[in-house]
């Protein structure tokens, strides 16, 4: 936005790219530890019941075996897995190790042994005496009176209402949405399915733990949280957070699944009971089962118009389920209502959740964090009354969009499990984003052309808008250290996690950008919880906005001193200076300047001070960034099998730090939601077990399946966020599965409310209609 | 527990390994600190763990290490001459095709024995390659844009002309 900007808003490599494409030892399990042992989860064969006898005699009698624990031999202390700010809004209704096991992949007890082999022979060797108890699959069932109660023991903590089976409760209202549907003209009101998503990272979920030569435990760990992990495994181990020290290494994928102390505690229970350093890594099939996915939800929606499009109201009544553990329950659900409603202007707004346990696979953080379910669900509902008043779709988005200068007041209403803060808008783009990606996907030449009625074929095209946040306001901070060495290099030290984003890079341009200097000046280092300042980590797509906040001040202190040292040592008035180009130089036609080299020798053996600052930020509100996703569709009415052609993405991120990042973040985000419109579900059988934990039978998009992808990157100023950042990283997740739905009602005129939309799904609903 | 002996060569690199028999290539190699090879499914589904076995592009996890006795392995590591990069690798970093990277060096080997067969592929063929390695960040439009840019720059190699890099590419 900035023409002065040499650094910010340029497609820099990545920092930490030349390791990653040379395969260099990075990741979590790029290192050997001598005496490293193979730790194992014996996991639930049922997906409720009681442990009646447990017997581990076998499995510890057997050679190289080093230690084997139940929950007989671990403190019991009710906890969440959720990495989130303390105190956590999601329940304390998990423990280490129980007696109770909830879901089919429950930890039932843990082994550490020389090798894998043995640690899987050592779970062999475990009796257990299981009573089974009747179970929960279905969302529907949990409620219902005399339905078994899933949370039964008395110790756990902040359940909504145990006996009923209820994680969390959720009902806020503005205005009176009943008053608005009795002024409205047309009514739709239609319900809504989605279904059980995984993250798929391609790197498991995998943690090395060991005591260190100060008998501190060492958590080298693939996680987005390194801070709320040292803190979580510290209560759950009971020894002090001064014992703990968390290592985040590089992450190889984590899109929120790793926004959650999942291994880490047991793997450190381990290492001290073995006291030797002991590895747990989830095998593909454990990811799937044991790890988290997102929320399934029932969604029925209700809205209001006028004859002339104008919202009156929208009412949204959810029931979705956390699975066994109430992890991030009632914080993404608390999203689909404040994340989604708001984004059109309606006087009358109503948003009721229900969260129920069953006993099912446990959900949690996931890129988007119940905005993909809202959306697919508001979108759709848009698209019918559109259709139904005669409207163009992309008019009645116009129509009642969130507007610059417009307050949402929902999202005050549905803060982190608590009362939030009103959101400002004081940037939004959305309307770029329509007509920019409308003329991407040429809309209204194919918006008029009739769809084909004759030959299997049929094409058409779709529309969905959404917004997300950028960190969570009042909530989320993050500080930044950063230390000049006496080359003229800086090392800059943050909390924050970059999981994949490109993180060191956007938060290493900003700082380069403030200091002037080159961006192969600075030495990035991140997510230590012993070496780098605290951050809440990687999630609610707050990193470029509130670790880079931090940056930018921490980068501003630490310029300011140069500058003041350059002013005594070059004796010129501080104000002729400025940082650039690695150098302080005078902004008058003097031209005197120092290479920040010889600056940082006259720091260090002149003046003898170590420049170094670190900044704390945080915001009072979340900036939106805004979406528009467009999706051209060909249904094969034979096969029922539907080809995404085209999909396009206008997305409104705030200035771009590194514009070719922030394409990259936009993409894969698309092709996680395709999969999400059209293929991807964790399917359960009726005894709770998932029936396709592997990558042949649970489908992706590969590079054959992704459809043409144009992205269009529509920047705007935001005034809070740094060079006037917003975010990216999860907004284009929300709209492509109604964008493709949208476009399947075009083309064959059948709507799909259940995800994901299969072929049989289209051949069975295209039967019933005789298309 | 039985061993055995395996001779092969490891990017360039003659070696003498002992092994059990059950051993797959996957684990030898990670033992021996090739830790450019990834572990993501154990399957033969997610291509992370490819590398070349005689020009070869092959999942590490499905094959036996003692299946690799005699043959010449690539892995990520013997990609690079000294300092300088491949043109597949200077491809993936200047057109954003890097995310979490823990896909890359699987990517990189399979377009590396693509490349080596058929130096001018289209589009089509690089898609249908790259089906076999599963990247969960990029949605596959920049890895597929970085293939098509190594063969073009591979092509101005051949006919001895300079090559042009766009790194850190400002934009317009």
């Amino acid at each position: 936005m900035n023409s002065e900007r040499s650094i910010v808003g340029t497609n820099s490599r990545r920092v930490d790219g030349i390791k990653l494409v040379t395969g260099r030892p990075a990741f979590t399990d790029d290192i050997h530890l001598p005496g490293m042992l193979c730790g194992k989860i014996l996991p639930s064969p049922h997906a409720h019941a009681r442990i009646k006898r447990i017997d581990t005699r076998k499995a510890k009698a057997l050679p190289g075996v080093h230690a084997v624990l139940t929950y007989k031999d671990v403190p019991r202390v009710p906890h969440t897995t959720a990495g989130q700010s303390w105190p956590e809004p999601s329940p304390y209704d998990t423990y280490l190790l129980d007696s109770k096991v909830r879901f089919v992949g429950d930890r039932v007890a843990a082994v550490a042994a020389e090798n894998r082999a043995i640690a899987e022979e050592a779970l062999r060797l475990i009796a257990v005496e299981y009573e089974v108890l009747p179970a929960i699959l279905e969302i529907e069932q949990a409620m219902i009176d005399g339905a078994p109660v899933i949370h039964d023991e008395p110790d756990s903590q902040g359940i909504h209402d145990a006996r009923h089976n209820l994680a969390g409760y959720i009902l806020k209202e503005i205005g009176d949405v009943e008053g608005g549907f009795r002024e409205s003209d047309l009514i739709i009101e239609r319900e809504f399915r989605t279904q059980r998503q995984q993250h798929c990272p391609i790197e498991p979920h995998i943690t090395i733990s060991w005591l260190d030569s100060d008998n501190r435990l060492v958590i080298r760990t693939s996680t987005q949280v390194p801070y709320h992990t040292r803190r979580q495994v510290a209560m759950i181990l009971q020894i002090p957070v001064q014992r703990v020290h968390v290592i985040k290494p590089r992450i190889g994928g984590g899109f929120g699944g790793k926004q959650e102390m999942l291994l880490e505690d047991i793997c450190g229970a381990l290492a001290l009971a073995a006291r030797r350093p002991v590895k747990i890594e989830y095998t593909r099939q454990e990811e799937f089962y044991m790890a988290r996915s997102r929320h399934p939800q029932l969604l029925h929606i209700k809205m209001g118009v006028k004859r002339d499009g104008t919202l009156m109201a929208n009412k949204m009544t959810v029931l979705a389920t956390t699975g066994a553990y109430g992890s991030h329950a009632n914080t993404v659900q608390g999203n689909t209502g404040s994340k989604v409603l708001p984004i059109y202007r309606t006087p009358n707004m109503r948003f009721e959740c229900h969260v129920v346990y069953t006993n099912t696979p446990v959900a949690g953080a996931f890129r988007g964090y119940g905005c993909p379910q809202g959306y697919f669900a508001q979108e759709s509902a848009m698209d019918e009354i559109a259709y139904t008043l005669g409207m163009d779709p992309v008019e009645l988005r116009k129509k009642n969009m969130i507007r610059l200068g417009d307050i949402d007041e929902l999202s005050a209403q549905l803060g982190e499990g608590r009362k939030g803060l009103p959101r400002h808008i004081r940037s939004c783009g959305l309307p770029e984003c329509l007509e920019r990606g409308a003329a991407a996907i040429d809309w209204a030449s194919k918006r008029q052309a009739l769809p084909e009625k004759s030959g299997h074929l049929r094409r058409g095209v779709g529309v969905a808008c959404s917004m997300q946040g950028s960190g969570i306001s009042g909530v989320d901070w993050a500080a930044a250290l950063l230390k000049l060495n006496e080359d003229g290099s800086f090392n800059l030290q943050v909390g924050a996690a970059d999981l994949g984003t490109g993180a060191d890079t956007v938060l290493a341009q900003i700082a380069a950008e403030t200091l002037g200097v080159t961006l192969d000046k600075l030495i990035v280092c991140s997510g230590d919880t012993d070496f780098t300042p605290f951050d809440v980590g990687a999630y609610a797509s707050s990193t470029t906005i509130i670790s880079g906040g931090a940056v930018k001040k921490a980068s501003e202190k630490v310029r300011d001193h140069l500058l003041r040292l350059a002013s005594k040592m070059l004796e010129v008035p501080i104000d002729n200076l400025t940082c650039r180009d690695n150098q302080v130089v005078t902004k008058c036609a003097c031209a005197k300047s120092v290479s920040m080299e010889d600056l940082a020798h006259y720091a260090m053996y002149k003046e003898k001070v170590q420049v170094m600052e670190n900044a704390s930020h945080w915001n009072t509100d979340s900036p939106p960034p805004f979406c528009a996703q467009f999706a051209e569709v060909e249904v094969d009415t034979e096969t029922g099998h539907i080809r995404v052609i085209h999909l396009v993405t206008a997305v409104d991120l705030g200035v771009a730090i590194n514009p070719m990042q922030a394409e990259g973040q936009s993409e894969g985000a698309v092709a996680q939601s395709l999969g999400y419109a059209l293929c991807e579900e964790m399917m359960l059988d009726d005894s709770g077990r998932m029936v396709n934990p592997s990558f042949l039978d649970y489908k992706m998009f590969t590079a054959k399946d992704m459809p043409k992808l144009t992205t269009i990157l529509v920047e705007t100023e935001e005034p809070l966020g740094p060079y006037g950042a917003k975010s990216i990283a999860e907004v284009p997740i929300n709209a492509p599965a109604p964008a493709v739905a949208n476009a399947i009602f075009h083309a064959v005129g059948v709507r799909f409310r259940k995800l994901p939309i299969r072929p049989e799904d289209v051949l069975r609903a295209l039967r019933e209609k005789k298309v | 527990m039985k061993t055995m002996q395996v001779c092969l060569k490891v990017n360039g690199e003659s070696k003498q390994w002992t092994i059990a028999p059950g051993d797959v290539l996957l684990d030898v190699l990670r033992r021996e600190a090739y830790f450019g090879v990834k572990r993501g499914c154990e399957t033969g589904e997610c291509g992370a763990c490819t590398v070349l076995v005689n020009d070869k592009a092959i999942n590490s996890c499905l094959m036996f290490a003692a299946q690799a006795e005699g043959c010449d392995v690539l892995t990520i590591e013997g990609l690079t001459h000294g300092d300088e990069l491949d043109t597949l690798q200077e491809a993936f970093l200047d057109h954003g095709a890097v995310q979490c990277g823990y896909c890359t060096p699987g990517m990189i080997l399979n377009a590396k024995a693509l490349l080596m067969r058929r130096p001018h592929p289209t589009e089509e063929e690089v898609r249908d390659l790259l089906a076999g390695n599963f990247c969960r960040c990029t949605g596959y439009r920049k890895p597929v844009e970085a293939v098509l840019a190594a063969a073009q720059v591979g092509d101005l190699h051949t006919k001895g002309k300079k090559t042009t890099r766009r790194a850190g590419a400002t934009r317009p």
